[in-house]
């Protein structure tokens, strides 16, 4: 458990960034100022916020299409993050990655991955550089409880253990892959229990409580700092807009998702805050306030922002342009 | 550049399997960012299944040498992430029909992460891979994939013929920035070649003209230039005059040095073991009846293996692969054309 207020505060103003921009995404979409497909991270905040505490900027991440809320947590400029959205010559990548490919080496965000399960070989390998340079820098390979049935997660999990590579897979397991229920996919009730397959320590947390989350990748970033390893975390959380914007989650049992909505991550670690007396009410509407107008100057910049040249078309195929 | 070993260690031939192992050797001692790895690549395991890499593991040590479990979605991501970490990984997927377990790997991200992040990482990695129809290993353990490869935006295809340029044309796909995929013949591994000056640098996009001719340009990569080159000195002496262009990178083509030499002479058969079909010798073939429209004397030629998986039994193995005869039967056709 984080000792310091600043620290559970930090993780608050993690959270809410995550939120506001998750619900400003889709009212923007729904707008019909963007098109995309985007998958939402609303309900899923808590995990990379208090995981994100523990990072150094040096420590690497790895993601997957629904990842803004690790872009945002790693420190991917919300500005830079909106124009790439965009589709805007002044995004992250130039507006040639788009929601499902972010990329911002600045703060660590390495690759972001369309192809479930395809983050975890990528993340062995920015951890095996720093193992052969002697670093002590980490990587979280994230991924969601559908990629833990590809071959990519157990071929991966197998390398980084025999190798002791200085990685930490997070599953983020929203109960949902796609449109199929965790208990109709996966051979397991609990996802971690696969690590012992691999020689490593596996742990199932409620990855909607920041305090347990806090602990858990404590424990797994210390021991991959100390040359002993990677550890697989399951973190148990919702997702709550479904698989992609306009998906109707008709699938999901109309019980199951009233009882996630009602214990909805946000306002219940807001309460604990105030309740706990970490931070005030009015401290904590501050830093809303703040993120709030960082969104809006950050939709402004994306919107304003130009168009790609179609020069671009050319250009980053290889290290020369294409003649 | 240039680094010229004493003559002692020097054979006048060598393999291209030694070849290899020098040019690797050559990297890791040069550069501290480059790393070696694969299924049995070190010497616990044997130097790799024909000793490419015999002897780096003890020389450099399990850090930068080092065996992986047979995993290749697992390993080929890995060097996807430590080419974007800043080093310069070899990885050995063993044989080229195996690419195929870890293609998203290689085609969704070391070829396009350069392009999606819009130049802000690249993958500057090697596949070596072996194949090659002959050794009755049939149909999963032959195929000529490179078309697969040629076809991906952002990644490059080497294919050597010979020794010489086995070693420089590794140094330089070493040193690349983007991802490349090294094919080496297996059958002629062990065939002795000119041994490469220790240094040299082979640059990857350029062909060579192993023959001068007049009359047709016979171009070729990887094992079927060990077929053209005697076939073109048989031809010589009925009197046609062929000039061999060995590609060297199948990806990105030459196109300078196939037009040069295509305006000269009028004709152009394309030869390789892969299967004819969308093969390379059809987007050579296009290229040329695209610009060379009106120069050409005849229609471009291909000679490919038949469109089918490689077949075990001999007979079949050998019907599978053009024959000598084929090529001279497309050279005569061109003549005439």
């Amino acid at each position: 458990m984080p000792h310091q207020n600043r620290t559970l505060v930090d993780i608050y103003r993690k959270m809410s960034l995550i939120k506001q921009n998750d619900d400003r995404f889709i009212a923007v979409i729904k707008a019909g100022k963007l098109v995309m497909p985007y998958y939402s991270v609303r309900g899923q905040e808590c995990i990379p916020a208090a995981i994100s505490v523990r990072l150094s900027k040096q420590d690497t991440i790895v993601t997957i299409y629904r990842g803004v809320h690790d872009m945002l947590a790693k420190g991917v400029p919300t500005k830079l993050l909106w124009a790439e959205l965009a589709g805007r010559v002044t995004g992250t990548c130039k507006g040639k990655g788009g929601p499902m490919h972010v990329t911002h080496p600045e703060s660590g965000c390495m690759v972001t991955t369309g192809i479930v399960g395809a983050s975890m070989p990528i993340a062995c390998g920015l951890a095996l550089a720093a193992q052969v340079r002697g670093e002590t820098h980490v990587t979280i390979a994230n991924f969601g409880d559908g990629a833990s049935n590809i071959g990519a997660f157990h071929e991966s999990l197998n390398l980084a253990s025999v190798w002791k590579l200085p990685v930490v897979f997070v599953c983020q397991n929203n109960l949902f892959a796609e449109h199929t229920a965790l208990r109709d996919g996966t051979s397991v009730v609990d996802i971690s229990v696969r690590a012992a397959g691999y020689g490593m320590p596996g742990v199932t947390i409620d990855g909607n409580d920041p305090l347990a989350v806090y602990d858990a990748a404590g424990v797994a970033i210390a021991r991959a700092r100390a040359g002993d390893g990677p550890s697989l975390i399951e973190a148990r959380t919702f997702r709550f807009n479904g698989h992609v914007v306009g998906d109707s989650g008709d699938y999901i049992p109309k019980a199951e998702y009233a009882a996630a909505v009602a214990a909805d991550p946000f306002p219940r670690y807001r309460l604990y805050l105030i309740d706990g007396g970490f931070a005030s009410d009015a401290e904590l509407d501050s830093i809303d306030g703040e993120i709030a107008r960082e969104i809006d100057d950050a939709v402004e910049f994306a919107l304003a922002s130009a168009q790609p040249d179609l020069a671009e078309l050319r250009r980053d195929i290889f290290a020369d342009e294409l003649v | 550049m240039n680094e010229v070993r004493p003559p002692a260690k020097r054979a006048a031939k060598v393999s291209t399997i030694q070849a290899l192992n020098w040019a690797l050797e050559d990297a890791l001692e040069a550069d501290p960012r480059v790393i070696v790895f694969g299924e049995d690549v070190a010497d616990r395991q044997g130097g790799g299944i024909v000793k490419v890499t015999q002897g780096l593991s003890g020389k450099f040590g399990d850090l930068r040498v080092r065996s992986t479990p047979i995993s290749e979605m697992a390993f080929v991501g890995a060097a996807v992430g430590a080419s974007i970490a800043g080093l310069r990984p070899v990885v050995e997927v063993m044989l080229m029909n195996f690419t195929a377990v870890c293609m998203d790997q290689i085609t969704n991200h070391a070829a396009k992460l350069r392009f999606m992040s819009g130049g802000q990482t690249h993958v500057p990695m090697v596949i070596r891979t072996m194949t090659g129809s002959g050794f009755g290993t049939g149909g999963q353990h032959s195929d000529f994939l490179e078309a697969w490869y040629c076809h991906t935006p952002g990644i490059k295809v080497v294919a050597p013929s010979n020794p010489t340029d086995a070693y420089g044309l590794m140094r330089s796909a070493i040193e690349d920035p983007d991802p490349v995929m090294f094919i080496e013949h297996m059958p002629s591994y062990w065939a002795q070649g000119t041994a490469p000056e220790r240094g040299i640098f082979v640059p990857l996009g350029r062909a060579a003209v192993l023959r001068e001719g007049t009359d047709v340009t016979l171009i070729g990569y990887s094992r079927s230039i060990h077929d053209i080159l005697p076939v073109a000195e048989k031809l010589g002496t009925e009197g046609v005059s062929c000039e061999v262009i060995d590609l060297r990178t199948v990806s990105p083509l030459d196109m300078k040095t196939i037009l040069a030499s295509v305006r000269k002479t009028g004709r152009a058969v394309v030869v390789h073991e892969a299967v004819r079909s969308f093969g390379p010798g059809a987007e050579i073939s296009a290229r040329l009846h695209e610009l060379l429209w009106g120069v050409l004397k005849a229609p471009v030629q291909r000679v490919a293996s038949k469109d089918c998986p490689v077949p075990f039994s001999k007979v079949l193995e050998q019907g599978f692969i053009y024959s000598h005869e084929e090529i001279m039967a497309a050279v005569r056709k061109a003549m005439a054309g």
